[in-house]
């Protein structure tokens, strides 16, 4: 329990994990301040912990004082971690959200798509919630952010490589 | 390589990722990864400056080796430096680097804090908010102090941009989390609760989160949200669920938003107005009318989006409990969810209903599913909804369903998943207790939990039953039966060998007139689990023994034989050694009168609080158990388990007391620290008295080796009569028992070191004394009154811990550890008539003991021998050596002392006046600092000191609230040790 014991209660959203069927970790968000020895401590109990569970069983399990909420897509877990009255459903279609941002911006995402790309992984996280709450929860305005992000990126990369291409730099 | 790769796809980070994922061991990753961190230090430190594209794709190789799970100790500079960049993504991943690597690093942060100051003042909404993703993720103190001013405003500026003003909330909430101190909102206050009404969702859907958090901190200020909330409630509600386009989720319109609107109203009671509250009943029976739709979309998303919406509605419903009406429909709709083919739905009802089953109105519907949750908790194949089904179970069980309830969880236990086994025991044997009516169905069902899972059955639960069939007569008989039948199976678990052992031991002659349980049948049959049994079994049957020999006198003899073998007075456990001699010699010398009185049935139990319930709390921790339910089984429990029972207090909260450090001596935990008053001394010095070859000023003993005939004897007087009708077995020359005053003379040492000890018409001992550290010297001065000398004058003094070894003179025994070491010379054996003699005794404290040592004196004065025995006024405060603090270090300690065994409590009559400078005076004289502005209440006495005995030290703090109204104090004393804790609260208890 002690090392659950700097979380601050009223927070919503815990923190959320993505994490491979071999266990490996794929994103970690954090939204209370745990040291780096408690995040790998949980971390390594709850992927054994969700990894041990059946395919049919229920989403939501009750771990140390937090409930856990947890989906499966493909070859990904997705596991959040919420207050003990907060809502668990509300909480899976966070998830589901947050899979469909992916999948449109990756076109189709796949595990490999988030390690490749997991800083864009972060960002879009960073877009849909903030501080374990939900920022926007509308697909397209989460999209149409990044996608300024990535235009901006290429206005900014063009000068770039004409520089280098005449030897400039 | 990626499917896709969107953006300027750093290369080099993709060909490292790829060698990574490409290494054969762990080994061959981590020696990738060190020639990757190799290679970028040396670009950090080379000369030639690097460009903003190479720092960023360095930064990310770092974070990326972070996230793998390797500690990265350099590149934070280099993170800082692309915050100042000028190019979005190198900014972009400076800020990732920091969010995700934030380093305490103050120089640092002060570098951070420029740069995101700057993009705050950039007027460029990205850069903006990215500045502001970068507060909300590390919300630091000092971030909190740089923009806790600033965020507000940008939040609620007319020109500012509607993705700026999201995150500008989320941003000011997690900073007001972190620091609420700092988060001032005052003059915007109104404006903020405005947000709700923004046409932009996103904006109210961000805001709502800000707005529920501060509404809960200060419900007045914000309570204005309330309207707001019901009308954007309502309108999303009625709305179409095409309206809200974008925010519309799986046919459900703005699910969030609903679910954080339902949410932000239960930080209220239902509202005042009747037209908004009006509004709002219809908002929830729209809700639950949805619930009965057929649905818009068989994906899963869109029943999800919708149930999740039903649950926060039931939730706020039950926050009202007001509405019956729609209590009863919630609970109708839960019922439909359990039988439901969703295991989250099933999950989430039954967990629902546990709410509901409290709820007055609603209590009887939820009792109608009884058939479906049972059923659950057989056939759920998951365990947790196994679990919430056993809860649910629990919370609807009342006079009503209690046996049938019971019954079935108890064969549930058979198959129980080991997880929750003990919890299950917990909630049965509350169950039983809460709802019997008749005390022979509680008896039978302890007794199944104990043959179904033994040993889930904690030292609480057969204490209770124990406590419970003591305390009722009329169930006595019936249990020394069935026990007695329970133990006849061929393998019984232990702990159903402790409660028979207890119950036959007290009650075994209500069975006896049975040839088939006849005395010598109970005893063998107890007698043939000895052997399979733990030390402390095995010392609790011992007691049953003795007890037999009390109530039947026909099985003395084998009795006597079985305690004589070698296997008990030999015993190498020094507990059940002494339990076998000195019940074999209680047993041999003592009269039947004697035996009668010490073996006599157990006094009924002092009642308080269900043990069991306290440590159901523990177990699920607080909320777990309702307030009503507690006083529930406080009233009920006090009332008819324990009729006409005292609350005494010392008993009932060792009772409750769930780790006792000898867990064979304190059966019941019924045996205080040391007892307080008189039953302590007179108890020991019956065992004196008993035992003719007891030595010399044999005191009453300490913690270790306390008598442990006291947990089979009354805590009454009636020991004292019994040694008035003991003297003829002492000798003359033997030390004399203590005064009966030596108890009261004591205590007027606790405070003070100096003073008359002692004064008859022949003799006056003064005392002087001083203590450093966990040494102490006394000064004790003999004065003779008379003109007359005294003759063979002779003092001795003995110490706890001496009692054992002068009884059971075994050579293993001489490790005993006293307390106390106690040094002097022997005084001259003459005292002139007039004159004064003096003593110089040294102490030093070993460990921490509850009783004093003993003087006894011995004189002739004019032929007749004087034997007198006091208290040496030696009390453990005082080797107290005062420590200051702060008030935060006093209550940050205070709070380590948590444990319910640390704490030490009596509320008390004034004795005297409630003076502030005699409790001064008291307290500095008790030998603790007396802490100034510690405690909020300046009525109130804090106090804080270090005992330093030679094992150890051990930190003790105090808090004296007196109330001169009722002329009524509440002292309350913890310590890391709690037999220290108890003994200080005694002796203190005394002298106010």
């Amino acid at each position: 329990m002690a090392a659950l014991e700097g979380l601050n209660t009223d927070l919503k959203m815990q923190f959320m994990l993505l994490f491979s069927r071999q266990g490996k970790l794929r994103l970690q968000k954090w939204y209370v301040p745990l040291s780096d020895k408690e995040k790998k401590k949980i971390t390594r109990e709850l992927v054994q912990t969700v990894l041990a569970r059946k395919p049919k069983m229920c989403s939501f399990l009750e771990w140390r004082d937090l409930k856990i909420v947890y989906k499966r897509y493909a070859s990904l877990y997705f596991c959040c971690a919420i207050e003990n009255q907060d809502n668990e459903l509300i909480t899976l279609e966070i998830i589901h959200r947050y899979v469909e941002l992916l999948d449109k911006y990756f076109g189709s995402v796949c595990e490999l798509d988030i390690i490749f790309n997991f800083e864009k992984a972060y960002f879009i996280l960073d877009e849909f919630l903030l501080g374990g709450e939900a920022q926007e929860t509308s697909k397209k305005n989460v999209l149409k952010a990044i996608e300024q992000a990535d235009l901006l990126q290429e206005e900014a990369e063009t000068p770039r490589s004409v520089l280098e291409e005449i030897g400039l730099t | 390589m990626p499917a896709v790769s969107k953006g300027d796809g750093m290369r080099g980070l993709a060909v490292f990722i790829s060698d990574i994922r490409n290494c054969k061991s762990k080994e061959a990753e981590i020696k990738r990864i060190n020639k990757e961190l190799a290679n970028i230090r040396s670009k950090f430190k080379g000369d030639k400056a690097l460009d903003g594209y190479s720092k960023k794709k360095y930064v990310c190789k770092l974070l990326f080796i972070f996230l793998l799970g390797h500690d990265i100790d350099f590149g934070h500079m280099e993170a800082v430096n692309l915050l100042s960049s000028n190019k979005y993504t190198e900014k972009q991943i400076g800020y990732l680097f920091i969010s995700v690597l934030v380093n305490s690093n103050s120089e640092l942060i002060r570098l951070i804090n420029n740069a995101i100051k700057n993009d705050l003042a950039s007027r460029n909404p990205t850069f903006m908010c990215l500045a502001l993703h970068c507060i909300a993720n590390v919300g630091s103190r000092e971030m909190a102090e740089a923009f806790a001013g600033e965020i507000p405003r940008i939040l609620v500026a007319g020109d500012t941009m509607d993705s700026v003003k999201q995150s500008a909330a989320l941003c000011l909430l997690r900073l007001y989390k972190t620091s609420p101190d700092l988060v001032l909102m005052g003059e915007w206050t109104s404006r903020v609760v405005h947000l709700l009404n923004d046409q932009h969702m996103g904006v109210v859907t961000a805001a709502i989160s800000l707005i529920t958090c501060l509404s809960q901190k200060n419900p007045d200020e914000f309570k204005t949200c309330v309207s707001l909330a019901v009308s954007r409630l309502s309108r999303i509600v009625s709305s179409a669920s095409t309206d809200l386009q974008d925010y519309t989720y799986y046919f459900v319109p703005a699910p969030w938003l609903s679910c954080k609107l339902l949410r932000l109203l239960q930080c209220y009671p239902p509202p005042e107005d009747g037209a908004v509250k009006g509004r709002l009943v219809e908002c929830l029976e729209t809700i639950l009318n949805k619930a009965q739709e057929p649905p818009k979309s068989k994906k899963v998303q869109h029943s999800n989006a919708k149930n999740a919406i039903l649950f926060e509605a039931i939730s706020l419903i039950i926050h009202y409990d007001s509405e019956p009406n729609l209590l009863v429909r919630a609970c109708n709709q839960l019922g439909q969810f359990l039988q439901h083919r969703e295991t989250n739905l099933r999950y989430l009802a039954l967990e629902s209903m546990c709410t509901l089953a409290s709820s007055e109105f609603s209590h009887e519907a939820v009792k109608t599913h009884i058939e479906t949750v049972i059923n659950a908790l057989k056939t759920e194949r998951d365990v947790s909804v196994r679990q919430r089904a056993a809860d649910l179970l629990y919370a609807m069980c009342d006079r009503s369903n209690a046996k049938q309830i019971v019954a079935e969880m108890l064969s549930y236990l058979e198959t129980a998943d080991y997880s929750i086994r003990e919890e299950m025991v917990l909630k049965v044997a509350i169950l039983a207790e809460k709802y019997a009516v008749d005390y022979s169905w509680y008896v039978d069902t302890i007794l199944n939990l104990i043959r179904i899972a033994g040993d889930y059955v904690s030292e609480e639960v057969w204490y209770r039953v124990i406590q419970i069939v003591i305390n009722r007569d009329d169930v006595q008989g019936y249990a020394a039966k069935t026990v007695f039948e329970a133990l006849q199976a061929p393998a019984c678990h232990e702990n159903m060998v402790k409660v028979g052992g207890y119950i036959l031991g007290e009650f075994g002659n209500l069975i006896a007139g049975d040839p088939r349980s006849s005395p010598l049948v109970q005893f063998n049959l107890l007698h043939s689990k000895f052997h399979l049994c733990s030390v402390p079994t095995r010392a609790l049957l011992l007691s049953a023994y003795i007890k037999f020999i009390n109530l039947f006198p026909e099985t003395k003899p084998t009795i006597q034989e079985v305690l004589r073998c070698d296997s008990q007075v030999r015993n190498s456990d020094v507990e059940l050694q002494q339990r076998a001699v000195e019940y074999l010699k209680l047993s041999s010398i003592a009269s039947t009168d004697v035996l009668a009185t010490v073996l006599e049935e157990m006094p009924p139990f002092p009642e308080r609080e269900s043990s069991i319930l306290a440590k159901l709390k523990k177990k699920k921790g607080p909320g777990a158990v309702s307030v009503s339910e507690l006083e529930d089984v406080r009233r009920e429990g006090g009332g008819e388990l324990n009729g006409g029972a005292e609350r005494g207090n010392d008993t009932a909260a060792a009772a409750s007391n769930a780790s006792t450090p000898s867990p064979s001596a304190d059966l019941l935990g019924l045996r205080p620290a040391a007892t307080s008053g008189s039953a302590a001394p007179s108890a020991s010095s019956l065992l004196v008295d008993v035992f003719s070859e007891a030595g010399p000023a044999a005191p009453s003993s300490g913690v270790n080796d306390e008598g442990f005939l006291r947990d089979l004897e009354p805590p009454t007087e009636s020991s004292d009569s019994l040694l008035v009708e003991a003297p003829g077995e002492s000798d003359p020359e033997d030390s004399a028992a203590p005064l009966p005053e030596s108890d009261e003379l004591l205590n007027k040492f606790v405070c003070k070191n100096n003073g008359v000890l002692f004064e008859n018409q022949l003799l006056q001992i003064g005392i002087k004394s001083e203590y450093r550290q966990n040494l102490g010297r006394m000064y004790l001065f003999y004065g003779n009154k008379t003109s007359v000398q005294f003759v063979s004058f002779s003092t001795a003094i003995s110490c706890p811990g001496e009692l054992q070894s002068h009884i059971l003179p075994m050579p293993h025994l001489d490790s005993v550890r006293s307390q106390l070491n106690v040094q002097t010379k022997p005084v001259e054996p003459l005292v002139e008539g007039g004159a004064q003699v003096q003593q110089v005794i040294n102490i030093e404290c070993l460990t921490d003991f509850s009783e004093a040592p003993l003087l006894n004196i011995k004189f002739r004065y004019g032929g007749a021998l004087q034997n007198i025995t006091l208290k040496l006024p030696v009390t453990i405060n005082k080797f107290f050596q005062p420590t200051e603090m702060a008030s935060q270090d006093f209550f940050q300690r205070w709070k380590q002392l948590s444990l319910p065994q640390q704490e030490a409590q009596k509320i008390f009559k004034a004795n005297q006046g409630m003076d502030t400078e005699l409790l001064k005076a008291k307290l500095l004289g008790l030998g603790c600092a007396l802490l100034q502005n510690v405690d909020p209440n300046p009525e109130n006495f804090v106090c804080a000191g270090v005992i330093q005995t030679k094992a150890q030290q051990v930190g003790c703090l105090l808090r004296l609230e007196p109330n001169a109204q009722a002329q009524m104090y509440r002292l309350t004393l913890r310590s890391s040790k709690d037999t220290v804790s108890q003994r200080l609260c005694e002796l203190l208890a005394l002298q106010f």
